[in-house]
């Protein structure tokens, strides 16, 4: 039977394609993750090194695991589960040890994104799907913190690196003050601020001075990364504006109401993981709205209840929680920023009556 | 073997039904509020599951021996009079036998006349057997639930505190997982559970000779 031509497709959407592929735009993703893994090696040394290494084989394992489990053909080429390895390892303590480390990696990928289907069918980020789990499994060894630029960094490791699987990790106490740099407090600047209500300056933020997370020190680096990938269109831009946008401004109005409790706003800009978060975890586009509007409201969202959670919450940090709930909420918003279907008469949705 | 007739079916089969094919916990997925509250040690979670088995027999036994007696339109009020005085037995029997075992438990104690599993039994199974099947059915399920129970129980206790039935494992330095004993860590641990049975199982689908069907 010969084909009539033209021939006639029928086939439901997406009928518009970019032309771009998962693997490449996660490929991107990896390139701009680099510099930054790169930039805290140098900061932390060989313990951050084995961390990110570690952290990333496991992700890998997990995922060919699930693989082998569900007779799906490899998806590891998609380089999805590298990513998630990667951005996992920057958000943990440069002192976490190896073996809980390969934990966060397990989980992230096998409740984070196998559970749900794989790729693209995840609700939450699965590499803080797998930071919350350490944080609610290893509370003390997650909140535990190394100072940065130490002299012996790249000939020995952080003695809890190795710390042995299921056991205690050894304390640190002794190794920092051997190797210490005066005045340090073990807190991060976040925790310096509502403990001690010390606000770090801007210059030892932007220089990557604090003790903190992996990959969170350099807000400039993040964001000429993320800059790169805006500038190919590999994330939204958007999704940043609207989380670093709205975080700024609550933390001005309050910081302009009461200038004595709250820190200026540049504070709540560099220090922690908001800028890492900002740029490459809200903007998963697996678990972030589709519409425009959309993503608007969603990066509010997660840049209103980061404040919120820094400023009266128990937590120092709220990157986390705010975008895992931002992620929870990305359906609804979906549902509610419908653009108008062309064409149809403007009214008031009465759909949503409870 | 089925002989033609009115043959009963095995009691063997009877029994197995519960602890296996049909566990409450892995299969039917039954009574999971106390699956998930309680089992936070194996001693208190093969207590629970105990004490769920015990008010399913003897809830069983009655409901079978009283089921002609039984009007259509009241037996949901009988069979909860019925459960509901076994758990009171439950309960009085624990707090005698260990005050620190029934504190642990708490709640979930009295909480299990509203078990649903319990009661399912009873009008889909008890209610339409002789006393013999419907014990028997009855201990398969309550021991199915018992080892359910156990398995989520055992599991959270070695992660969470490096224990078994209170025996440390790993010795003085075990890292515990703390989430292991709160809420989430419940849930995580019996969806590993299901997750290995269920995959287990059609494992086992594909790999029989026998013809699968198209489609």
């Amino acid at each position: 039977m010969p084909h009539a031509s033209p021939r006639i497709e029928l086939r439901t959407s997406p009928h518009v394609q970019s032309g771009r592929t998962v693997e490449q735009i996660m490929r991107n993703v990896v390139l701009a993750l680099l510099p930054i893994c790169a930039f805290s090696v140098w900061q932390f040394g060989l313990s951050v090194a084995a961390l990110i290494l570690t952290v990333t084989a496991a992700c890998l394992a997990t995922e060919r695991f699930f693989n082998w489990m569900s007779g799906e053909p490899g998806t590891l080429s998609d380089w999805s589960a590298t990513i998630t390895g990667l951005l996992l390892a920057l958000t943990l303590p440069p002192s976490f040890p190896l073996w809980m480390g390969a934990v966060a990696g397990f989980a992230a990928i096998a409740l984070g994104k196998a559970l749900f289907g794989g790729l693209g069918y995840n609700v939450f980020n699965p590499a803080l799907v797998g930071r919350a789990f350490v944080q609610a499994a290893f509370p003390v060894s997650i909140s535990t913190w190394v100072p940065a630029y130490v002299p012996g960094r790249f000939s020995e490791f952080i003695p809890t690196s190795f710390g042995v699987p299921l056991m205690l990790p050894p304390d640190l106490g002794r190794w920092v003050s051997q190797h210490m740099v005066d005045g340090y407090t073990g807190a991060t600047p976040l925790a310096r601020w509502k403990f001690e209500n010390q606000v770090a300056g801007a210059e030892e933020l932007l220089a990557g001075m604090a003790t903190a997370s992996v990959g969170e020190t350099s807000a400039l680096l993040i964001l000429a990364c993320g800059l790169y990938l805006a500038v190919r269109r590999f994330l939204d831009w958007r999704i940043p504006a609207a989380v670093l946008g709205s975080a700024l401004l609550l933390a001005l109005v309050f910081h302009l109401v009461d200038p004595g409790r709250y820190p200026p706003p540049y504070f709540v800009l560099l220090s922690g993981g908001l800028v890492l978060g900002a740029v490459f975890m809200a903007t998963d586009t697996a678990t972030s709205p589709v519409t425009p509007r959309g993503v608007w409201i969603y990066g509010a969202v997660i840049g209103t209840v980061t404040v919120m959670i820094r400023y009266f919450g128990g937590l120092t940090e709220g990157v986390m929680y705010a975008i895992l709930l931002g992620n929870a909420l990305t359906p609804l918003i979906d549902q509610y920023t419908q653009p108008r279907v062309f064409g149809a008469p403007r009214r008031k949705a009465p759909e949503g009556k409870a | 073997m089925a002989l033609p007739g009115k043959a009963p079916p095995s009691t063997l089969d009877e029994f197995l039904e519960g602890l296996w094919r049909q566990n409450p916990v892995f299969v039917m997925v039954l009574g999971m509020c106390p699956a998930l509250a309680v089992t936070v040690s194996a001693v208190n979670a093969l207590a629970m599951g105990l004490a769920t088995a015990f008010v399913l027999v003897s809830s069983a036994l009655l409901v079978s021996l009283i089921r002609k007696m039984v009007p259509k339109e009241v037996r949901i009020a009988t069979y909860i009079v019925i459960i509901a005085t076994f758990v009171t037995v439950v309960d009085y029997l624990i707090a005698a036998i260990s005050l620190e075992l029934y504190e642990a438990l708490g709640a979930f104690i009295q909480l299990i006349v509203v078990n649903c599993l319990i009661l399912g039994r009873a009008e889909a199974h008890a209610s339409k057997h002789p006393p013999l099947p419907a014990v028997t059915n009855a201990l398969g399920m309550g021991l199915g639930f018992a080892i359910g129970l156990f398995a989520l129980g055992s599991v959270r206790e070695i992660f969470g505190a490096g224990k078994l039935f209170g025996v440390s494992l790993f010795g003085p330095d075990f890292q515990p997982w703390v989430v292991m004993v709160l809420p989430p860590g419940g849930f995580f641990v019996l969806g590993a559970w299901l997750l290995l049975f269920s995959w287990w199982r059609s494992r086992k689908v594909t790999r029989s000779p026998l013809p699968v069907g198209e489609g």
